[in-house]
């Protein structure tokens, strides 16, 4: 078991791990930079900050680039946050920012959210990426949710057997899993997990908490189900009457729970 | 266009060195320019099955680190003109095989032979790795048996994630299954797993099914690939094996209990 991505609870253990990943949503101001002169940006951060100082100090905003994706405006993300700084304002992301920008926001150490018109491009270029491998060796689950991403995930589809010793997580997301998945293979999702096969490994839905998150698949010869850190072992396989049968594993007050679908 | 062609397991013992063997011979007899490489660095037998052990000058590792040109090392096959063996070395270990120097030599190799073989070793460490890479499809060996067909799922795992074709994007290597040592007998009393147990388990296209033959040993034995056996099942399995490679359609055999007759029961 992967114990650095999850933390599971069987019903008699007590939790000790080191960290734990938890969603959540926070609101955040947003700076609109207007022009890439930072004695001009300086200027008015200061008059803006003098009329509401303490509640911007020390407080965490995310830049808004979109003004500034003309190429010939390429902004000085060091000088920025140095300014930035000395104002106590503390920047952790940006967001509407160019591919270039958005290269130097992420080599100052500042983190690329998204949400507004550049999304489309943004996406496109993660699903390219994606489309190279299938299904990868291991994949971390490291993205935040964050309140400028759209409240929609696409679904996680998988085509390919999920082989012995593979794993797939959506994040943020549901899976659904086109065909087998192998003895000793993991499928993750962060919302529920379709298999449109026979599901033989283990299978983990709503593992960032969701508790009605469910697990659907067309025949269950699992070793472990898991629905938001509720986990179940099949020492022997599931009982022979979920066998080659459409199948859904539910949460029910913490006890999970296995009925046929029909 | 030169082929790739990687017989894997994961499991050892299974029959992948059998197999590379009569499957490269079989391609060679129908007239295409084969070769078959063996992976297995320090623990080489396909020398042995293929007959040849005694004319092993330079192997794999000796071209590798340029201490021989690839000509001198291939070893032509007695048996068939079309037919080359490239050994591997008993002396050193998997260390000495490198990513570019292997891509190097199969580069050469692909402007003189229609097909390359590569006779992978068990596992899934750096030698299985390197016999995989290069790859543009995949034999999977697996006996009707729990511990190799996990095995070989874990190794089909790896194909598709680890092989030169995934990481960069290209079109997938293309597998087919056989399955060695089947014996129908067992199958029929609920002993061994059967043919439809392994594809359910595997996924992959069934390429053919091996059956369990003492021919084998034998063959083994005399330095002859047992597909030069016309007269042994598993010879003539491995013959319907290269025809369905090659595009033929052929019925499996050997799938039945052999119905003894009266007088073959009598007398044996």
């Amino acid at each position: 078991m992967s114990s650095e991505v999850l933390e599971l609870t069987s019903t008699s253990s007590t939790n000790q791990s080191a960290v734990e990943l938890k969603g959540s949503v926070f609101t955040l101001p947003i700076l609109v930079l207007n022009s890439a002169d930072l004695n001009d940006i300086a200027a008015e951060l200061a008059s803006h900050l003098a009329t509401a100082m303490k509640f911007f100090e020390n407080a965490p905003v995310v830049i808004d680039l979109k003004h500034l994706n003309d190429n010939s405006l390429l902004l000085d993300f060091s000088g920025l946050l140095s300014i930035l700084a000395e104002q106590k304002v503390i920047a952790v992301g940006v967001r509407n920012g160019s591919v270039e920008l958005n290269a130097q926001a992420t080599g100052a150490g500042l983190a690329i959210l998204k949400g507004g018109s550049l999304q489309n491009i943004l996406d496109s270029n993660e699903e390219k990426s994606e489309k190279k491998a299938a299904v990868k060796e291991k994949t971390q689950p490291n993205e935040k949710i964050s309140p400028n991403e759209p409240s929609y995930r696409k679904t996680k589809i998988i085509t390919q057997p999920v082989r012995s010793g593979s794993q797939v997580y959506a994040a943020g997301a549901d899976l659904i899993v086109m065909a087998p998945v192998s003895p000793g293979a993991e499928i993750i999702a962060d919302g529920n997990i379709h298999v449109y096969s026979t599901l033989r490994g283990r299978a983990l839905a709503g593992v960032r908490g969701d508790t009605q998150a469910r697990i659907y698949c067309q025949s269950l010869e699992a070793e472990l189900l898991a629905i938001a850190g509720n986990f179940r072992v099949f020492e022997d396989g599931p009982a022979k009457q979920f066998q080659s049968k459409p199948i859904q594993v539910y949460l029910d007050d913490e006890q999970l729970c296995i009925a046929p679908l029909k | 266009m030169s082929k790739i062609i990687v017989v894997t397991s994961g499991k050892g013992g299974v029959g992948k060195t059998t197999t590379s063997a009569s499957f490269a011979t079989g391609l060679a007899l129908r007239g295409n320019k084969t070769v078959v490489i063996d992976f297995d660095v320090g623990l080489r037998n396909l020398d042995l099955i293929m007959g040849c052990e005694r004319r092993v000058v330079y192997d794999f590792v000796n071209v590798l680190n340029g201490e021989a040109k690839l000509k001198q090392a291939l070893i032509k096959d007695k048996q068939c003109d079309n037919l080359f063996v490239l050994p591997a070395s008993q002396t050193r270990d998997k260390d000495a095989l490198t990513q570019e120097g292997v891509e190097n030599i199969l580069n050469e190799l692909k402007e003189e032979f229609d097909y390359i073989i590569c006779d992978s070793p068990a596992g899934i460490e750096k030698g299985a790795i390197m016999a995989l890479y290069f790859a543009d499809e995949a034999v999977i060996v697996t006996n009707p048996e729990v511990s190799s067909v996990r095995d070989s799922d874990r190794i089909l795992g790896i194909l598709s994630a680890k092989s030169k074709r995934a990481v960069d994007g290209l079109d997938p290597i293309k597998e087919h299954l056989v399955i060695t040592r089947y014996s129908p007998s067992r199958v029929e009393i609920g002993e061994m797993l059967s043919v439809t147990d392994v594809e359910e388990l595997l996924s992959i296209p069934l390429l053919g099914v091996i059956p369990e033959s003492e021919s084998v040993l034998s063959a083994s034995n005399a330095g002859v690939p047992v597909i030069h056996d016309i007269e042994s099942r598993s010879g003539q399995a491995y013959a319907d094996i290269v025809d369905r490679f090659l595009g033929e359609k052929k019925p499996m055999r050997f799938l039945d209990v052999e119905k003894k007759g009266f007088l073959q029961r009598i007398f044996g």
